[in-house]
């Protein structure tokens, strides 16, 4: 196994590109990965594309070899798969990429994540985000997503009194950094008052609990380390790349307030870097909805198990604090398409490694990680991503 | 004759709307049209529950009252004039759902109001000839009045199921008989929503006439009078024409009492005249007689001549709640929230 | 949801049929092939037998539902809980006939049958199990027991038939 690094990023903006349609927004981002490793595409060795849910959403299967031919590729024949995971497409597909570039095989591949919602009506866009949860007996019992994450609020806050306004901050965070990303989605500042006041969805989540249905897409080229010079100044190695998964329910969890698969992925992926949590700068966590990024911290060993509120609320988890949180915003302020989830969070990781998330930069950032996670965490998917000057 | 009834169970669902309240929405005097009727409330089904979902937690309650293991049940037949299709049994969802499929016959019967009497003539047949261990006959409906009707006042949702067997008999059949005429007092064409009746034509010539020929000849034939039973339980599609039909048979109040619920859950149709039987039987003792008149528009009328006999005294009530219960709790709705859950609001495509 | 999909499942959702090791006695919900939880997974393929839940309950965690899932739009708000078996399996489904406000954590429950949705106006009906509360302080004449008796585990056959 090689070392892997990340030579390239590329996003599009995230929100309702009512304007734009799939495969626009896919080679978008794509392209300018392309551009920003300074990659010529003879060099490039194929596609992977995290994706939730084209069939559904825009009618459209078979979307990796569509978005290799939109980006002026097909006639290099080069291999292109769609890797899906649900809202943890992303994450998978560059795991993927990472073993096709570690393993020898492939010298440069990009690895892509993109998402078109708002081609369907949002409570069809809604219910097809609900099938990452078990359809057979959850969704088909009255279950939805945000219902299951109440499920683990509720719990959580009854085993470790954590508060309705606990929740409430994280949202208000995620306005407050997607304010200063011209990417974001929701670019708007929210008050604890809005977030707690807001009408409910499945309580004790509200509306401002809950990221949006967003279109988006994102990419990074992926290449060996040891030529990664030729195409950046700043080079960030992928430290660990790490999958798991657990029950496909909620419902068969020992634990509904830990969600296994995160636990797991965070402590291999620390293993293979032989890093801590405590060594962790940065962070893109999971916050589809409030109460999945404080379980999601408590997961990841940031803090012990039903801290997570209280710790949140110290501004242990801002810029400046000793891990700072979704500077991106967020799924919940930067959006949530889907598939491009997971790679968009390792955009904006690598910017603030290499020092460029300009109006939301931390300092001395070196080590980062991002965990990206499909319905109630069936699947989880961990990356720490290294600086390496 | 052998064959009685082994267990049974009722169940009325929670909701409740009073006649004021439907009063207030169409302009009339819905406290008077109330009083007029002898009904206080009526009850009304959830949006997810229908005449198989009420069928089945009747028969659930029935099968563990009498610790019956589902799969000796020969039949299941299901009287209603609201089953959920058209076409497709109520009956086959009822007995997969107790667990009695696959090895038994099942049909859904609809005569108006008398399709779960019905339903336990037949099964009384089956078992008197020892075709079938037990027979079960349901009675369920979730009766809907057009809007603004005066039939929308008392039509109400509730169901009872009983087991009919030879095998600890709780209560006896000593006979059954039946006044059956082509009377088009009240109907439903194929693909309507709401039934049509006769105005006043359903009074004396339909419903008065049907349950007092059946009364009288079963009285007739038995050689017994009113004072030979403790209790008398008629159809009741309001509170007021069973008191004035058991009155004209020569019935006291006393006699009449617990026969009758309507006026607290309103008429359940099929189930009206069973869970007033039900009701009888929660508080009956051995030995008590009973005489059942059901009244299905259209028209017939069917007789039971019952008695209760010693195994009632041992007979475990316990599982599932007792008629009284239904008739004392509930809980009141206002009239769009009746009205959404009844499907009176057009809900547009999706 | 196609119609063969939905009524494979009528076991389940109708009776709730679960499954239970024969190798560790761990019983599931729905019935699964093989055992997670022994030490040697593999060997507890085949040995997994059918199992009853008796639907009786108690209410781990629960969510008041405004914005619902697709089929369940005139109940809203409504009820939906992780329900914990008396043998243990732990259910989705909703509470009906409460107020969400009688809804608590620890909450006893009994299954119950009702629709789950409807194919259209003119498509197939749904039906499955739900929860009421159990412990209701005016149901007092009653006991709890199952729904359904819990059948034998080879079902007496001999019918009194014709």
């Amino acid at each position: 196994m090689r070392e892997v690094a990340v030579l390239g990023v590329g996003q599009t903006r995230f929100g309702e590109l009512w304007n734009r349609s799939f495969r626009e927004i896919g080679i978008e981002s794509g392209l300018q990965a392309l551009v920003d490793a300074k990659l010529a595409s003879a060099d490039l060795g194929g596609l992977f594309l995290g994706n939730m849910a084209s069939g559904s959403l825009i009618a459209q299967e078979h979307i990796a070899p569509l978005i290799l031919d939109y980006a002026g590729l097909a006639g290099r024949h080069l291999p292109a798969v769609r890797v899906e995971g649900g809202g943890a497409s992303g994450g998978l597909a560059l795991h993927q990429g990472y073993l096709a570039v570690a393993s020898g095989l492939y010298d440069y591949v990009v690895v892509g994540g993109a998402e078109k919602l708002t081609d369907v009506p949002d409570t069809v866009g809604a219910e097809i985000a609900n099938a990452t949860a078990d359809h057979e007996w959850e969704v088909v019992f009255g279950a939805t997503l945000p219902a299951l994450w109440a499920l683990v609020a509720r719990r959580h806050m009854y085993l470790y009194g954590t508060t309705r306004e606990d929740l409430a901050r994280v949202a208000v965070h995620a306005h407050e950094m997607g304010s200063k990303n011209p990417n974001a989605h929701y670019r708007n500042k929210l008050t604890l008052e809005q977030v707690v006041g807001a009408g409910p969805v499945a309580e004790p989540l509200g509306v401002f609990d809950c990221a949006p249905l967003s279109d988006g897409a994102a990419a990074v080229v992926l290449g060996p380390l040891e030529t990664a010079r030729r195409h950046t100044d700043t080079p960030i190695r992928i430290a660990a790349s790490q999958v798991a998964c657990d029950t496909m329910a909620l419902q068969h969890r020992a634990d509904p307030t830990t969600v296994g698969s995160t636990v797991a992925a965070a402590r291999n992926a620390f293993r293979q870097a032989r890093r801590a949590p405590a060594d962790v700068r940065v962070a893109e966590v999971h916050d589809g909805y409030t109460i999945a990024a404080l379980v999601s911290l408590e997961d990841l060993g940031f803090v012990e198990k039903g801290r997570a509120g209280t710790e949140f609320a110290s501004g242990r988890f801002a810029v400046g604090g000793s891990t700072a949180v979704n500077t991106s915003g967020g799924l919940k302020a930067q959006g949530r398409p889907f598939g491009a989830v997971g790679v968009a969070q390792v955009v904006e990781v690598v910017r603030q490694l290499r020092g460029e998330a300009t109006g939301r930069q931390v300092a001395d950032a070196t080590l980062g990680l991002t965990h990206d996670l499909g319905g109630t965490g069936a699947t989880s998917v961990v990356h720490l991503l290294e600086r390496t000057n | 004759m052998k064959a009685g009834i082994v267990s049974y169970g009722a169940y009325v669902p929670r909701y409740r709307i009073t006649p004021a309240e439907i009063g207030r929405v169409w302009g009339s005097d819905g406290e008077s049209m109330g009083e007029g009727l002898n009904v206080r409330r009526k009850s009304v089904p959830a949006p997810d529950e229908d005449t198989i979902t009420i069928s089945t937690e009747a028969l659930r309650i029935a099968l563990v009252r009498g610790a019956i293991d589902p799969q000796q049940v020969g039949a299941v037949y299901v009287g209603s004039e609201s089953h959920p299709y058209a076409v497709k049994p109520t009956a086959t969802v009822v007995a997969q759902a107790v667990g009695a499929t696959p090895f038994l016959t099942a049909a859904d019967f609809e005569f108006a109001c008398k399709a779960g009497t019905a339903a336990i003539q037949t099964c009384l047949g089956l078992v008197g000839a020892e075709m079938i261990r037990y027979g079960v006959a349901i009675g369920t409906d979730t009766s809907q009045g057009a809007p603004g009707d005066a039939l929308e006042y008392s039509a109400s949702a509730g169901g009872a199921a009983f087991v009919i067997g030879q095998e600890r008999v709780i209560c006896q059949v000593r006979r059954t008989l039946s006044y059956t005429t082509d009377t088009p007092d009240f109907w439903r064409r194929e693909g309507q929503k709401y039934p049509s009746h006769s105005g006043r034509f359903t009074g004396e010539p339909a419903y008065f006439r049907h349950v007092t020929e059946c009364a009288r000849r079963m009285m007739e034939t038995e050689g017994t009078t009113p004072a030979d039973y403790a209790h008398v339980v008629f159809h009741q599609p309001n509170g007021k024409f069973p008191q004035r039909v058991g009155k004209q048979l020569g019935f006291s109040d006393a006699q009449m009492r617990y026969g009758l619920v309507t006026p607290d859950i309103g008429n359940t149709y099929s189930a009206a005249a069973l869970i007033g039987l039900a009701n009888v039987l929660d508080r009956a003792a051995p030995h008590e007689r009973i005489l059942v008149v059901g009244y299905g528009s259209g028209a017939g009328s069917d007789a039971f001549d019952l008695e209760t006999t010693d195994e009632i005294a041992s007979f475990d009530r316990s599982h599932g709640r007792p008629v009284q219960w239904y008739l004392d709790s509930g809980t009141e709705i206002p009239y769009a929230v009746y009205a959404k859950f009844r499907g009176k609001i057009h809900m547009g495509e999706h | 949801m196609s119609i063969a999909r939905f009524w494979r499942e009528t076991p389940r959702r109708y009776n709730l049929g679960g499954s239970k090791c024969t190798t560790c006695g761990t019983t599931y919900f729905p019935p699964r092939a093989v055992c997670p939880v022994c030490p040697v997974h593999r060997q507890s393929i085949e040995k997994m037998i059918p199992f009853q839940l008796s639907g009786e309950g108690e209410v781990l965690s629960f969510t008041i539902v405004h914005e619902a899932a697709e089929g369940f739009e005139l109940q809203v708000p409504y009820v939906l809980a992780l329900v914990k078996t008396v043998e243990g399996p732990v259910l989705t489904g909703q509470i009906v006939d409460a107020a969400p406000e009688a809804v608590a954590i620890g909450l006893k429950v009994r299954a119950t049958f009702r629709k789950l949705r409807e194919e259209g106006k003119a498509g197939v009906i749904h039906y499955g199990y739900k929860f009421t509360p159990a412990d209701d302080p005016s149901f007092a004449t009653s006991a709890r027991g199952p729904p359904v008796p819990a059948p034998a585990e080879n079902p007496p056959r001999d019918r009194a038939r014709a």
